[in-house]
């Protein structure tokens, strides 16, 4: 197989901006197929946003972002659509439609999309469910699931129709250490199990490295890493090692950018 | 003075990247509508969550209107010895003008607010969203269905509100004050006109139908996705409903009756 056919997205030379505020200055990234790759960055740097930008929910400023070869920005809506099919995004809460409850949720993708049975989907459902380890809670309305439990249906909502890439926007963000074991777990043995290719956008980096096969630490809009665990620990780059170590100062500065501080605090005597 | 022509700009520019989103919106929904007839269960769901559940709310209002006309009506009338035309006068009022417009600027209180908040509150926590990722277009297959519900509903609700109302009247006019039974129905009869009347009665509430969903889908697609937003959108559904409700009454009016 080529390098080329072992890309499932490749971004190049993305920029985007909301307003004024430039969130990508320029980025180039690769998902390798089969593979979880991790996107790592303090708050506000734009993660969720470039999975929107994978997903074509928005358009960059300028560059490109392929999906399986195809463009995806220039995708009219029904191509657009179709692609769509072949991806799932888990939203950071998960987003379950709440007037229907957890086995819906899960048959919702399936409804829509095929002309199974309903015996065939409620197979289907339930296999997605079990694999999530919720086959019990198909009855319960979306409102009496925990934020854990919540996530876990979207997750076996977003593998209904078993994708080829799966986006996992903050997975660990706000669990409890249970449920958080519960979805890395879950996430590696999805992705092995189902040849599946994972994005995760995350700052939990503890959870994040133990399965990511490949990382990309982002800042100001830039890539300023890149590696795998073990690389990004021993590199020698400042950003990368005060972001792994959450140290509070360094290349990212603890003081949002203000005048001088003595003359701040002068210049309210002086009124 | 310079912040003040800004302002005004800032509002005019608003205003008509509003109605331009709306437009499109507009669009996209009736192009999703004919998609629909193949999954009727979809239009059936929602003619019963925005049209039977407004049926009370509608029903009592039209009875109420109906007895209040029935009052003022013979009270007026018995001054020049016609209390006996009673039921063209309820009959026409209703048919004509409050039937439509005041089931409509109930069913915007009422199922408008309703749609624009649940669409709103399906923005903020991205479940309109998330149904573009699974690659279900959220416009078809959310707004496209509510906006054919309320389309459908308005005019049933309208009617269900005229005869209601017509018999509110009777009540009052008939059982309470002592007009002639016969004259009350036979004279609305004779000078309720069908098509003149009650079909552009029914014009009426559908279009009032259209007007009033596609603002309350158009609200809820379009507020900002915070809980702010979302109340915001919902005041918003119910004053420009009531406002476009009773301004193209107005011109409607003036279309249909403007001549005779």
């Amino acid at each position: 197989m080529t390098e080329q056919a072992d890309i499932l997205v490749k971004v190049r030379d993305l920029h985007f901006s909301r307003g004024s505020r430039k969130i990508f200055d320029g980025i180039d990234l690769d998902i390798q197929r089969g593979k979880i790759t991790a996107i790592m960055g303090p708050s506000g740097t734009g993660k969720t946003t470039l999975l929107r930008l994978i997903g074509g929910q928005l358009k960059p400023s300028s560059g490109s972002v392929h999906v399986d070869g195809h463009h995806i920005e220039r995708l009219r809506h029904r191509p657009l659509y179709q692609l769509r099919k072949s991806m799932g995004l888990l939203f950071q809460n998960g987003a379950l439609l709440t007037d229907l409850n957890v086995f819906d949720n899960v048959a919702f993708p399936l409804r829509e999309h095929t002309d199974l049975s309903e015996s065939m989907i409620r197979d289907l459902v339930l296999m997605k469910l079990h694999a999530v380890g919720l086959r019990g809670a198909r009855d319960m309305m979306t409102t009496e699931l925990s934020g854990g439990m919540a996530r876990r249906v979207a997750l076996a909502r977003a593998i209904a129709l078993d994708p080829k890439l799966l986006m996992y926007d903050e997975p660990f963000t706000g669990q409890d250490p249970i449920s958080m074991g519960v979805l890395v777990r879950l996430i590696r043995a999805l992705n092995d199990a189902l040849g599946l290719t994972s994005i995760i956008v995350s700052h939990d980096i503890a959870e994040t490295s133990s399965i990511a096969d490949y990382i990309y630490l982002l800042s100001d809009g830039k890539v300023v890493g890149q590696g795998t665990a073990d690389e990004l620990n021993n590199s020698s780059s400042e950003w990368a090692q005060q972001f792994l170590q959450g140290r509070d100062d360094g290349p990212v500065p603890f003081h949002y950018p203000a005048n001088d501080y003595m003359t701040d605090l002068l210049s309210g005597l002086a009124k | 003075m310079r912040n003040s022509i800004e302002n005004l700009g800032h509002k005019g520019l608003d205003f008509f990247q509003r109605l331009g989103r709306g437009n499109i919106l507009f669009a996209h929904i009736l192009i999703g509508i004919p998609g629909l007839f193949l999954r009727p269960s979809l239009i059936i769901q929602q003619v019963f969550s925005v049209g039977v559940l407004s049926f009370v709310i509608i029903l009592v209002s039209g009875l109420f209107v109906g007895m209040v006309l029935g009052l003022q009506g013979y009270n007026t009338l018995v001054k020049f010895g016609a209390e006996e035309s009673l039921g063209v006068v309820v009959a026409l009022s209703l048919v004509r003008e409050l039937g439509p417009v005041v089931t409509a600027l109930l069913f915007a209180g009422r199922a408008g607010s309703a749609l624009t908040a649940e669409i709103g509150l399906m923005k903020a926590t991205e479940q309109l969203s998330a149904m573009e990722m699974m690659a279900v277009d959220p416009i078809r297959r959310v707004l496209a269905p509510r906006f054919l519900a309320g389309f459908i509903s308005m005019p049933f609700l309208a009617a269900i509100f005229s005869a209601v109302g017509v018999n509110g009247g009777y009540f009052v006019g008939v059982g309470l004050l002592g007009v002639d039974e016969g004259a009350y129905w036979s004279q609305m009869q004779a000078n309720v006109d069908y098509e003149g009347d009650i079909i552009n009665g029914v014009i009426k509430s559908f279009a009032f139908g259209v007007v009033v969903t596609w603002i309350a889908v158009f609200e809820g697609h379009d507020a900002i996705p915070t809980s702010e937003g979302v109340s915001r959108a919902t005041t918003r559904t119910v004053v420009h409903s009531a406002l476009a409700i009773l301004a193209l009454d107005f011109i409607l009016t003036a279309l249909m009756f403007g001549e005779s």
